[in-house]
């Protein structure tokens, strides 16, 4: 996690709005989120969203009690990063010319070639912030043609 | 019993406790208010001149009886008409329930005619606010709205329902209305934390919000006010909500609070703020304020703790609550030097300021409470003049002030002077207002006149908008850009164009007079007072500083 960084574990209602007030909430009282991922839960009257944001001490107080006053949630918890697991998911399209140094690669991340042909290959990865940030990283010197991030998933230990 | 959807919501309505909506009637709504003339031996219905005004009156409704407010709107300009009136209630945590139509669920999303997406617009200036797309949910949606509008920290809940909805059949089945919880249990480590902190201080001043009238809670602020010797400063929600004859009253604090009050906070070595949120008009500099003190802050929202002061303790809840628990683990206690100190200070503070001007505000505030009682509902706008009542008005009940405090709406005053005049039984009403703001709503002199309402217009009519143009000659170097109105509106005869009774007067005696006569006047009246330009509210601290920087001339 980088400096002032937190993940916040949000239980809400899964209803069409609430999205729409978290988003409104942070924007107008000039919050900025990182990655914000939802889906719905094992129970479909709910969706859990994981938001990881970045702040000093007073605006992650102010985001937590300002969330709670919205009525769609359920709960806003705090995870703390050491007792909790965070993962992140990346795709990331590259050009396959360079087939043997790519597929060692892949190989040294642990990371998952999804599909390919001769000339591209799309691989995954899924694993906590820094060793993705990495894996962009050295992802670069094979020439990254697209790439897309979801945002972080995070549970309680 | 199955009924249309704009039955259910009229039925609801009454159900809920509700005897009085304002709106405004249009397509999106036909079908409510045909329920509405169907049953108006069961539910009044005001009609204001433009849907802002039904709002703000729906909101002086709502502020007098603690009731829910409740408004109708039709879609698109109706619907956005509203708006200001909702951020109104919003920031001074008004109880509202706002009912939109909006169109048909098949045109919805096509730029249909007279359609806003109002569910959206409102969403940040609402508690919580709902769009219907399902007759089956209106019932329980509309009671759900009116528990959270009156729920915790009042607001404003928008409800907006599709044409098609208000026209579709359902099965209504009436529920009782049950009363809803003002907040949770005050937690006992909070409280004793609380009380602690208080039985160590030396020099208490107790700082009241808008929180403390919403909860009724002045009689207790005043016990455990007696019970340490502490003084009582409020904030501009927080006036009216203990007894300005009450002796530890100071009044109001802040930017324009006295002398004596701020100096007070400031010589304090804790602050014990009651439901309320130190407001940047309230506070002045944040890091100055409690320079020489902790803060102890009480309030029913959490978000509210160390918001915009750092707190040294904090306790959630009811302060009604809050405060009947905490009187009886506090100590009583007198200090006398503090005791003597706001004295002092209390005694000096009118040797401050000389009088300018031969008939000014004072003079205007003081003339209208010899007509007045305790009972009087007292509305005003935004400006010079309502800072000028905050100060001088002598207000003895809860529930009897009503002016935009939070977002502060040039255009409030007449909308909430008929909804508050209509909630306190149609009793004499005083609006103060200005001419600039007066310019704003002044509309709304027309429903007035229709519900014959005993309402008295006080307009300070100074020529310019008094405020900004203060502000011009102490911060802008006297570049009065656009303040100075220089209209021609005669107020005389627009108030009987309206069919209301007008007066002009120059000096104290005529208002005297003019204000004998008005107040036997069972309809409306508008009172033209013509005061010097230049009369400035006084003492003013700049805006974010200090005590120390103080203007008092």
């Amino acid at each position: 996690m980088k400096k002032d960084q937190f993940i916040l574990s949000v239980l809400v209602s899964n209803i069409f709005s609430v999205l729409n007030r978290v988003s409104g909430l942070f924007a107008r009282r000039g919050f900025n989120i990182d990655s914000l991922s939802v889906g719905e839960t094992d129970d479909p009257k709910f969706s859990r969203m994981t938001i990881v944001a970045t702040g000093d001490d007073y605006v992650k107080n102010q985001i937590v009690q300002q969330l709670r006053k919205l009525h769609d949630i359920q709960s806003v918890v705090l995870l703390d990063e050491n007792s909790s697991v965070l993962r992140e998911h990346v795709l990331i399209k590259l050009n396959y010319s360079n087939k043997k140094d790519i597929d060692a690669f892949v190989e040294s991340f642990k990371a998952n070639a999804v599909f390919s042909t001769k000339d591209t290959i799309i691989i995954e990865i899924v694993d906590d912030q820094s060793v993705v940030e990495n894996f962009i990283e050295n992802a670069k010197k094979f020439g990254i043609l697209e790439m897309c991030r979801a945002g972080a998933l995070a549970l309680a230990k | 019993m199955k009924i249309k959807g704009a039955d259910i919501i009229v039925e609801t309505l009454i159900e809920q406790g509700c005897k009085t909506v304002f709106g405004y009637p249009g397509g999106a709504v036909l079908d409510i208010y045909d329920s509405l003339y169907r049953n108006k031996d069961r539910i009044d219905h005001v009609l204001a001149a433009h849907e802002q005004g039904a709002t703000h009156a729906a909101d002086g409704y709502a502020r007098v009886t603690g009731d829910v407010g409740v408004v109708i709107a039709t879609s698109g300009p109706g619907a956005t008409n509203t708006v200001t009136g909702i951020a109104t209630a919003y920031l001074d945590s008004v109880p509202m329930v706002v009912i939109t139509g909006n169109v048909a669920m098949s045109l919805l999303g096509r730029d249909s005619f007279q359609e806003v997406d109002i569910f959206g617009v409102t969403m940040s200036i609402t508690k919580h606010n709902f769009i219907v797309k399902n007759v089956e949910d209106l019932a329980p949606t509309i009671r759900e709205a009116f528990s959270i509008a009156k729920s915790g920290r009042p607001g404003p809940v928008l409800i907006d329902v599709p044409k098609n909805i208000q026209k579709a059949i359902a099965e209504y089945i009436p529920e009782r209305f049950t009363s809803v919880l003002k907040g949770e249990k005050p937690d006992s480590t909070s409280i004793k934390n609380a009380a602690n902190m208080i039985n160590s201080a030396e020099r208490p001043v107790i700082y009241c919000g808008g929180g403390v009238s919403i909860s009724n809670a002045g009689k207790y602020v005043m016990d455990l006010s007696k019970k340490i010797n502490a003084p009582v400063a409020c904030s501009m929600m927080g006036l009216a909500s203990i007894p300005a004859s009450f002796e530890m009253n100071l009044g109001m604090s802040g930017m324009h609070g006295s002398f004596a009050c701020n100096k007070i906070i400031d010589n304090a070595d804790l602050i014990i703020a009651i439901g309320a949120r130190f407001s940047d008009r309230a506070t002045g500099n944040k890091e100055a304020y409690k320079r020489h003190a902790k803060v102890l802050h009480i309030d029913i929202d959490p978000s509210e703790i160390n918001k915009n002061i750092n707190t040294d303790a904090s306790v959630i809840g009811d302060t009604k609550q809050i405060l009947k628990a905490l009187l009886p683990k506090v100590t009583a206690r007198c200090n006398e030097d503090w005791v003597k100190t706001i004295k002092d200070y209390n005694a000096n503070e009118s040797n401050l300021y000389k009088k300018e001007y031969a008939f000014d505000a004072k003079d205007i505030i003081d003339t209208v409470q010899k007509h007045t009682d305790e009972n009087t509902v007292i509305a005003t706008d935004v400006g010079q003049h309502q800072m000028w009542v905050a100060q001088y008005y002598k207000f003895e009940k809860p529930h009897t002030f009503l002016s935009s405090g939070g977002l502060g709406t040039m255009g409030y005053g007449m909308g909430a002077a008929i909804g508050g005049c209509i909630a306190n039984n149609r009793q004499r009403t005083v609006l103060f207002t200005g001419d600039g703001s007066f310019g704003m709503n002044l509309n709304e002199v027309a429903t007035a006149v229709k519900q014959n309402i005993p309402l008295t217009i006080v307009i300070m009519n100074n020529g310019v908008l008094g405020m900004v143009r203060q502000w011009q000659t102490i911060f802008y170097d006297k570049r009065y850009a656009q303040t100075t109105l220089d209209r021609q509106t005669d107020f005389v005869k627009l108030a009987d164009a309206f069919g209301a009774k007008g007066f002009r007067v120059f000096n104290k005696e005529e208002l005297d007079k003019a204000l004998t006569e008005a107040f036997e006047i069972s309809g409306p009246t508008i009172i033209d007072c013509i005061l010097d330009k230049d009369e400035q509210v006084l003492p003013m601290i700049p805006p974010n500083g200090t005590i120390d920087d103080i203007m008092l001339r």
